[in-house]
């Protein structure tokens, strides 16, 4: 093909630009744009259909959030494009209402609750399963232990809730048992006091084996000679897991916790949509079901909207937080200094 | 459990007062009367469609944005490359998101449940990671032998990198079998509806399925068997497909992650 040729090609047989010496740091310097569009133009191709997806569905919506600062009105005309075209400015008026509306703050409350509830229940799991698997299980079973361990995650969350539902619910197989047995049934799907702690067990239950994999590739890294040679100067198993296992996992540790924190604020919303008429909106309501509710449900858009961006620079600022936080640690975080 | 439930007939079923344990006979009734024609098997048919087109679509997207970003030499690359991380921190939202989908007439069209999903940039990552350390020398020598960059890419990369390419197919995958909010908000015409909506209503709203009432009725069907049932056809293709690849996860899992 022309590639191979254009890029071995001297740069003499370019038209000289009229200075006296273009001698260009890169090789590559010297052929111009024109050409190395032309030399790697099935690349560029290739390329292009993921960048339109991403312009259309992940750029135009970005742009979309104008509507945060309008009236929209759906109705003013046939199609959503020339709708947000016409609807009327408003400022920040969606952003002001925010400030008194008590659903919104009670989202947010509801929504930082289970987020703490989640880092001290379900951030430690993944970590103390890896531990377990690392120090205690042998490797023929440890392959078996995994498959185990992974296969939730692949579950959907309709397929998780309805699980829990035949497990946990008023119909479900404790309350039949204890229903033989003489006592009444309970019902753990519908409690509302209980809510944010059954969604937090769900959650374990499909994802904290999968969080396993990152931990374990971190283990598999460390050298097998420090744990022989702790082991000979006398360090038994626990104190080789203290001195040795854990400071391994420091740095992951310190990366995964950072990406909780910058996702504080969006806590299972599939998991909550799907339950969120069985304990009612007064315990579920997140700020995602909040701007669902508001905007795809009542219409709400431009308000819906307003919520959503507080949201999306909120979380930005928590990133950039727990970042400098892990810096100030000595570990790396997200992205380096 | 699950399994054994939706195998049972109505009268084990009523006779343990639910979910049956140890199984007394064994009746496919339930499968029969659901994939028989009828709701569940159109929503079953959606869901595979949708899958199966769903994930060509994204994958072919995908291998080839990764290997057009893998030859770092390459115009452009990086504007291109900066377009794709920079929507990993942020999110555009709900509301705005829908609107463009409404906006380009997606809605009530299949093409709303694969087209805002399709992509999944750390898979992107991923498998550009993948094909960056396949070795260059293989690449160079088809190269000056004459072949363009398609036949490079899926005579040489490919095979080459089957590993990871069947992790990150399993995970579109997956993600389009279990997606269902998209199909709740752009969809309007209860036909459509693919199979997790289906089952959402069935056991979590406790609806009975179109065309299986009378059968229920009238007692030849426990209701809780067409539950089971469901769940089972929900459960099965990821129950199947997952632990053959269940080996590569972990490079799918982390070659982005410390490349990317």
């Amino acid at each position: 093909m022309v590639d191979t040729e254009s890029r071995a090609e001297p740069q003499a047989r370019h038209p000289a630009t009229g200075r006296k010496r273009p001698e260009p740091a890169k090789p590559a310097g010297g052929i111009t744009l024109r050409h190395r569009l032309r030399r790697d133009r099935t690349l560029i191709l290739m390329t292009l259909p993921a960048i339109v997806l991403l312009l259309v569905f992940a750029y135009v919506p970005l742009a979309g959030n104008v509507v945060a600062f309008q009236e929209y009105d759906p109705y003013i005309a046939d199609n959503a494009f020339q709708a947000i075209l016409q609807s009327p400015w408003v400022g920040l008026d969606q952003f002001r209402q925010m400030m008194d509306d008590r659903l919104f703050w009670a989202a947010l409350r509801n929504t930082l609750a289970i987020f703490l509830i989640q880092l001290t229940l379900f951030f430690p799991v993944p970590v103390l399963l890896a531990l377990f698997i690392n120090s205690f299980v042998r490797p023929r079973v440890r392959a078996v232990a995994q498959a185990i361990l992974y296969l939730p995650h692949f579950f959907s969350w309709v397929l998780v809730v309805t699980v829990f539902q035949q497990m946990f619910g008023g119909a479900g197989l404790i309350s039949q048992t204890l229903r033989d047995h003489g006592h009444d049934g309970i019902d753990l799907m519908t409690d509302p006091g209980l809510f944010k702690f059954l969604i937090t067990f769900e959650m374990i239950w499909k994802d904290a084996g999968w969080g396993v994999i990152v931990f374990l590739a971190a283990l598999a890294s460390v050298s097998p000679d420090l744990y022989e040679a702790s082991a000979m100067d006398g360090a038994n198993r626990w104190r080789r897991i203290w001195h040795i296992t854990l400071p391994a996992l420091r740095p992951v540790v310190a990366l995964l916790l950072v990406l909780q924190v910058g996702n504080a604020l969006t806590v299972g919303f599939e998991q909550i949509l799907l339950q969120r008429t069985a304990v009612g909106p007064g315990a579920s309501e997140v700020l995602d079901t909040y701007v669902w509710n508001v905007g795809i449900t009542n219409g709400g858009f431009s308000y819906a909207a307003a919520v959503g961006i507080v949201k999306g620079i909120v979380g930005l600022l928590l990133v950039l937080a727990a970042n400098k936080v892990a810096h100030l640690m000595g570990e790396q975080g997200v992205y380096r200094k | 459990m699950v399994v054994v439930t939706s195998l049972s007939s109505v009268e084990t079923i009523t006779g343990t007062g639910g979910l049956v344990v140890i199984p007394r006979d064994i009746t496919f009734v339930a499968y029969q009367e659901l994939l028989g024609g009828g709701q569940v098997t159109r929503a079953t048919l959606v869901s595979l469609g949708v899958t199966v087109v769903g994930t060509l679509f994204s994958m072919t997207v995908s291998v080839m944005c990764a290997y057009g970003l893998s030859r770092s030499g390459s115009v452009l690359h990086r504007p291109f490359l900066i377009v794709l991380l920079a929507t990993m921190f942020f999110g555009a939202g709900l509301i705005p998101t829908y609107l463009v989908v409404q906006g380009l007439g997606l809605t009530d069209s299949y093409l709303s449940l694969i087209l805002p999903s399709a992509l999944n940039v750390f898979n992107i990552l991923v498998l550009r990671a993948f094909f960056m350390s396949t070795a260059q020398e293989l690449i160079e020598s088809a190269r000056i032998d004459g072949a363009g960059d398609f036949r490079i890419l899926w005579q040489i990369v490919m095979p080459l990198s089957r590993a990871v390419i069947a992790v990150i197919t399993l995970f579109y995958a997956v993600g389009y079998w279990s997606a269902w909010f998209n199909a709740s908000i752009y969809l309007s015409d209860p036909d459509m509806l693919p199979l997790q909506n289906i089952m959402n209503q069935l056991v979590l709203k406790q609806e009975r399925p179109v065309g299986l009432a009378q059968a229920i009725n009238t007692g030849g069907l426990s209701p809780l068997a067409v539950q089971m049932a469901v769940m089972v056809l929900a459960l099965l293709p990821v129950a199947v497909l997952s632990p053959f690849v269940q080996k590569h996860f972990k490079k799918g899992m982390l070659t982005g992650a410390v490349k990317g």
